[in-house]
């Protein structure tokens, strides 16, 4: 039986506002166990109040291969940080 | 059990044999040795997902048994806690259904019983919720939502095996088949439950049968499965202590450290 449950990963929110979150992954038969699954797996300390699950072979990753094609380019463009700006002291919340 | 009378605590206990306690006990005894059964399938069942599905059923289980057991214990008023009453009792002293001392088969038959015995308890918990006791009612409002998921839980699993392979369906409809004689005793009328519903702390198991079935029907339905007919032999007794073989090897297990160690704490 093992060896036909498919790996699903499992995404749980913590709280009201959070976004889901990565916490693992479990093998299950279908979606709806997979949820189940998680339930039972990943907040059964009170983790979380959302789930989601998603098979793995769905999702599509970049490759540590592509590492330096992607993600280095960005490493000497700081003016694409929004840090340049002068806030002015009676602005709230920024 | 003493067989004295036991003193009145918030106006409820009286002869320990018929009385609220002995009452609660069928239900302690029902959820801690079901416990005990869903404890024995860690590391066995078929994925390491379901050791924990069934670990957490378990120990929901046994949190309502512990509650119930304190509660006998301060309405008993002799100053016996869960532990006396968990590892200290005898076979006889046990008030809990036959269903949940059934050894271990394959998990087919435990998703048929525990489809059973979760549906038996949805509709329990969900009329203890008004119980004269404000101790039992705070109880079966938190194991409500407990059972709720334990009920969910082997809906999926006797939809998934009985809708699935023809292996599989040939099995879920084996495990329906054995756990058939064991069905018709959860909802017997025995003295402490027809005591307890005069006093409004307890509900007549038979007005529980209905609900139980109904839900038990439509999974098996969904299923592409039959509901067995009624066995010729069906188990009886086991509200008045009478178990079968399977139980003493279980109480053995259950009961051999706290008895060989008396007090030990860790």
């Amino acid at each position: 039986m093992s060896d036909n449950w498919p790996l699903w990963e499992v995404f749980v929110r913590a709280k009201r506002g959070l976004a889901h979150v990565h916490s693992g992954s479990l093998h299950a038969p279908d979606a709806e166990m997979a949820l189940r699954n998680a339930r039972d797996v990943y907040t059964r300390r009170q983790e979380g109040v959302s789930i989601w699950v998603i098979r793995s072979e769905d999702i599509t990753a970049s490759s540590p291969d592509e590492r330096d094609s992607f993600f280095d380019p960005a490493g000497d463009k700081v003016y694409r940080h929004a840090s340049f700006y002068d806030i002015p002291e009676d602005v709230e919340y920024l | 059990m003493t067989s004295d009378a036991s003193p009145a605590v918030g106006g409820l206990a009286r002869d320990a044999a018929s009385g609220p306690t002995a009452y609660l006990l069928g239900l302690a005894d029902d959820a801690l040795v079901y416990a005990q059964r869903l404890g024995e399938w860690m590391t066995r069942a078929p994925q390491i997902e379901e050791d924990v599905a069934l670990g957490n059923i378990g120990l929901d289980l046994l949190g309502q048994a512990r509650a119930l057991l304190t509660r006998v214990g301060e309405l008993e008023g002799a100053g016996r806690d869960e532990d006396d009453l968990a590892y200290l009792r005898d076979e006889r002293e046990f008030r809990n259904v036959h269903l949940v001392e059934r050894p271990r088969g394959d998990f087919g038959q435990e998703m048929a019983r525990m489809l059973w015995f979760s549906s038996y308890q949805h509709a329990l918990y969900s009329a203890l919720t008004d119980s004269a006791d404000d101790v039992l009612a705070a109880v079966a409002a938190k194991a409500l939502k407990e059972v709720d998921y334990h009920r969910d839980h082997a809906s999926h699993w006797v939809i998934r095996l009985g809708d699935g392979t023809e292996v599989s369906h040939d099995r879920m409809q084996a495990g329906l088949e054995a756990v058939a004689p064991y069905v018709a005793e959860l909802g017997d009328d025995d003295a402490a439950s027809v005591a307890a519903d005069k006093d409004g702390v307890g509900i007549l198991p038979s007005s529980l049968v209905e609900a139980t079935r109904r839900h038990v029907e439509a999974v098996v339905g969904q299923a592409t499965l039959q509901l067995p007919e009624q066995p010729r032999w069906r188990s009886r007794g086991g509200r008045e202590g009478i178990h079968s073989e399977a139980m003493g090897y279980l109480l053995a297990e259950m009961q051999h450290i706290h008895r060989s160690h008396p007090g030990a704490t860790w």
